[in-house]
């Protein structure tokens, strides 16, 4: 199945208010089976493998196996998500390993302030500027069609 | 007892309600905080999953494929609208396209400003992918935009709120004007109504209406995500709001199989695609494109005829179809004469092509590994993945949205900018239609001035609606009736699945596939179809019409699925009507009418609209002019 749960490594995210999977995917397809808290997938085929799930487990419990009715066996694709990074294991069919790490954000969490430092040019309802317009756009006032 | 009496029914008034969670819905929630804040007003967010990964963007991207450049003077608002024209073969409204363009360099600053890496060049500008599309380190791009839009709600104190994991199911329509919506959380035994002095619905597009090319596990790995289930259209169809370019609809050509994006192969590394035997079927069928004449002749090639070149190819038995990445890459790195250099540049090339996929199409990249590919070394196989609905890209299904009011020409603007033609109803993003490639900025940027005009519309149209107390317990027995129906039969019979006297949403949502697949111009009838295809089709969309009403659920999980399968149901059906209706072919590379296999400008250069009359149970065809702003180069 797409994403699935590593069972040792599974806890349930008993130290956590939410099951982190749970609370993550898009599609509503990760549960918490409350008899054995474990968390799983409840339709593989439903899943986009977008690896929200992957990336959000607090334990690195879940991975993912890739659709087995088109990819071979042996491909592996694995993150690990910091702050501002994210780091890619892949490792080849044949065994192979890469490695990348891409910048994901240039900001600290939590920080994004909604004007950002942009001031508001208007305070009129009706008119077609937006919120930290026209200085948010670079311009000093809305550019239409010209023609 | 009834099942209803087991769910607690949470009641919640506002001024604006925002119906989704993805890039318009965060645009939405952005801007409207500001002017809510100014004008005391309540704003109120639903969404059906989480807030930060939730939308087509859940996965991150690699490109925002909507910037101007007007700060700089790269290009005119004007250039944005002639490229969208062109592409969707003269079928767009200018005034829609031109108010996105005009605004959408303000959000990606904003992205930039809330910590979005952007790649810059050594001039601090950015690297463009193409002439509109800036490439960026898109991983958490979701999660940094859902963070501006939250906190942007949390300015409002009591008054901005959101909730998540609650799914929509209809509108509430009073006296002709939307006042709400009810839904129910796939969490908690509770139903919700929202009441509301404008609605602004922003739930996406729809995926899996039509069989995809993999149905076993990866039935999944759609293009765009499964969780867009049709429920904008289904939200403004069932309020009674005209509908535009329902026939529109997209097919993007992608990496086979785990549809990885092409973009940045096409446009940043210029890399070919080719037959089997090495062909460039762009050189070979060049002649083909004259029969699209004026738009087959512009640059770029619409991508419906691209798509087109390609498909013409494959009915030859001419695939496999190759994207040429290790012909691209030596091209790129071979020009560097030093051996160090050229050495460094192939792995900055490499670290490229793979941020691409794992940015925004891991599976992709999966593939990649699980097939030992290379692409410095190999191409790899590309292929016309199956129809989806979504006007933010290069398809343009919608509704028929109010212009702005500075420049909308006459008959397209009726009171506030983006609102559709039900009173206090507005759309934006996959909702609204006409004003394809929006993509992820655009959306977000028509969002915010999709929330602006709905608030400015509850300033000036103050009142409470009531609602009736019976509309709303005949809503959430509706809404419940998939579980009651459950209930009542599983004794019957020995497997849950299988009972006469219900469908469950998986069978029932593979049995629509199978209807839009056959009869509508799907994957396996290389999206060809016919009168007589379609009018087969719509019988069988009357029987699951039907059916629908027998749908059941075991659990809130399957509710949800039911109603996703309802919501797909009615795009469909709208989806082969407006094709029905448009007796031409105009995008031959998304559908092909083989009774009509040309396209008609002097008849069919206008808009095929429609509309669901919710008095008589009705469609309602209609053409709609178009009125151009701006002239495409000749």
């Amino acid at each position: 199945m797409p994403s699935f749960v590593i069972t040792d490594k599974c806890d349930g995210c008993k130290a956590l208010d939410k099951t982190a999977c749970q609370y993550i995917c898009p599609n509503d397809l990760m549960v918490l089976n409350k008899e054995t808290n474990k968390a799983y997938n409840r339709a593989a085929e439903m899943c986009w493998e977008c690896y929200n799930c992957v990336k959000i487990c607090p334990t690195q419990a879940i991975e993912v196996r890739g659709y087995a009715d088109f990819m071979p066996l042996g491909g592996y694709v694995q993150p690990m998500r910091s702050s501002n990074a994210i780091m890619w294991s892949v490792k080849f069919r044949d065994g192979q390993i890469k490695r990348f790490k891409f910048p994901t954000r240039t900001t600290p969490e939590g920080s994004a302030d909604p004007d950002a430092g942009f001031e508001n040019g208007t305070d009129d309802i009706h008119s077609p500027l937006l919120r930290t317009e026209p200085q948010s756009l670079g311009l000093e006032e809305l550019k239409n069609i010209e023609e | 007892m009834s099942l209803s009496d087991h769910f607690e029914t949470i009641e919640i008034n506002t001024d604006l309600l925002i119906l989704g969670g993805g890039m318009s819905a965060c645009g939405a929630a952005y801007e409207a905080a500001y002017w809510a804040k100014k004008h005391n007003k309540k704003v109120t967010v639903v969404d059906k999953a989480s807030i930060d990964r939730s939308g087509a963007v859940a996965m991150g991207l690699s490109a925002i494929n909507m910037y101007i450049g007007l700060k700089d003077n790269d290009n005119k608002v004007e250039d944005y609208v002639k490229y969208v024209k062109n592409d969707l073969m003269g079928i767009t409204r200018d005034d829609l396209v031109a108010n996105i363009a005009r605004h959408v360099d303000s959000s990606v600053h904003l992205f930039e400003k809330w910590g979005l890496p952007i790649w810059k060049d050594e001039n601090g500008k950015y690297v463009h992918e193409g002439r509109w599309q800036v490439m960026i380190h898109g991983e958490s791009y979701k999660t940094i935009v859902a963070e501006a839009a939250k906190n942007a709600l949390s300015s409002l104190g009591e008054n901005g709120k959101y909730y998540e994991r609650i799914f929509i199911t209809e509108p509430i329509i009073e006296n002709g004007r939307c006042v709400g919506a009810t839904g129910f959380s796939v969490r908690e035994k509770k139903i919700y109504v929202f009441r509301a002095k404008a609605v602004l619905d922003a739930m996406g597009g729809a995926v899996h209406v039509f069989k995809p090319r993999s149905v076993g596990e990866g039935l999944g790995r759609s293009w765009y995500p499964p969780f867009n289930s049709g429920a904008s259209a289904y939200f403004t169809l069932k309020a009674g709001a005209e509908m535009t370019c329902q026939e529109v609809r997209f097919v993007p050509v992608r990496f086979k199989d785990a549809y990885g994006p092409v973009g940045a192969w096409f446009l940043l590394f210029q890399s070919k695609a080719t037959n089997a035997a090495g062909e460039d079927y762009m050189q070979t069928r060049a002649d083909e494109l004259k029969n699209w004449a004026p738009y087959g002749l512009s640059k770029p090639v619409p991508a419906n005829l691209r798509n087109y070149l390609m498909m013409l190819e494959v009915m030859e038995g001419k695939h496999p179809i190759y994207m040429q990445t290790a012909e691209a890459i030596k091209n790129i790195a071979g020009q560097i004469e030093d051996e160090k250099e050229g050495k460094r540049k192939l792995k900055h090339l490499e670290n490229e092509a793979w941020e691409d996929f794992l940015d925004m199409t891991i599976s992709q990249a999966l593939l990649w590994a699980s097939t030992n590919t290379k692409p410095e070394e190999s191409p790899s196989e590309i292929a016309a993945c199956e129809p989806y609905f979504i006007s933010s890209h290069s398809g343009a299904s919608g509704a028929w949205v109010s212009g702005p009011e500075d420049m909308a020409p006459e008959g397209y603007k009726w009171g506030y900018p983006n609102m559709t033609t039900v009173k206090g109803l507005f759309a934006c993003g996959d909702a609204s239609g006409a004003s394809s490639h929006k993509f992820s900025s655009g959306s977000f940027t028509e969002g915010r001035i999709a929330a602006k005009a709905a608030l400015a519309f509850c300033t000036d149209n103050n009142d409470i609606p009531e609602i009736s107390a019976e509309k709303i317990e005949n809503l959430k027995k509706e809404m419940l009736a998939p579980l009651e129906t459950f209930e009542n039969h599983k004794e019957y019979s020995n497997d849950k699945d299988i009972n006469p006297n219900f469908v469950k949403p998986k069978m029932f949502m593979f049995r629509l596939q199978k209807i839009m697949d056959e009869y509508a111009g799907g994957v396996s009838t290389h999206f060809m179809t016919t009168k007589p295809l379609m009018e087969k089709g719509l019988e069988f969309i009357q029987y699951m019409k039907e059916d629908s009403k027998k749908l059941a659920a075991e659990d809130i999980h399957e509710l949800m699925r039911c109603w996703e399968n309802i919501h797909r149901l009615w795009q469909a059906e709208s989806h082969i009507r407006t094709m029905l209706f448009r007796e031409e072919t105009r995008w031959p590379g998304y559908y092909f009418r083989s009774d009509f296999p040309k396209m008609d400008e002097e008849n069919w250069h206008c808009f095929a609209n429609s509309r669901w009359n919710p008095e008589t149970d009705e469609w309602e065809m209609m053409k709609r002019e178009i009125k151009e702003l701006v002239k495409l180069d000749a």
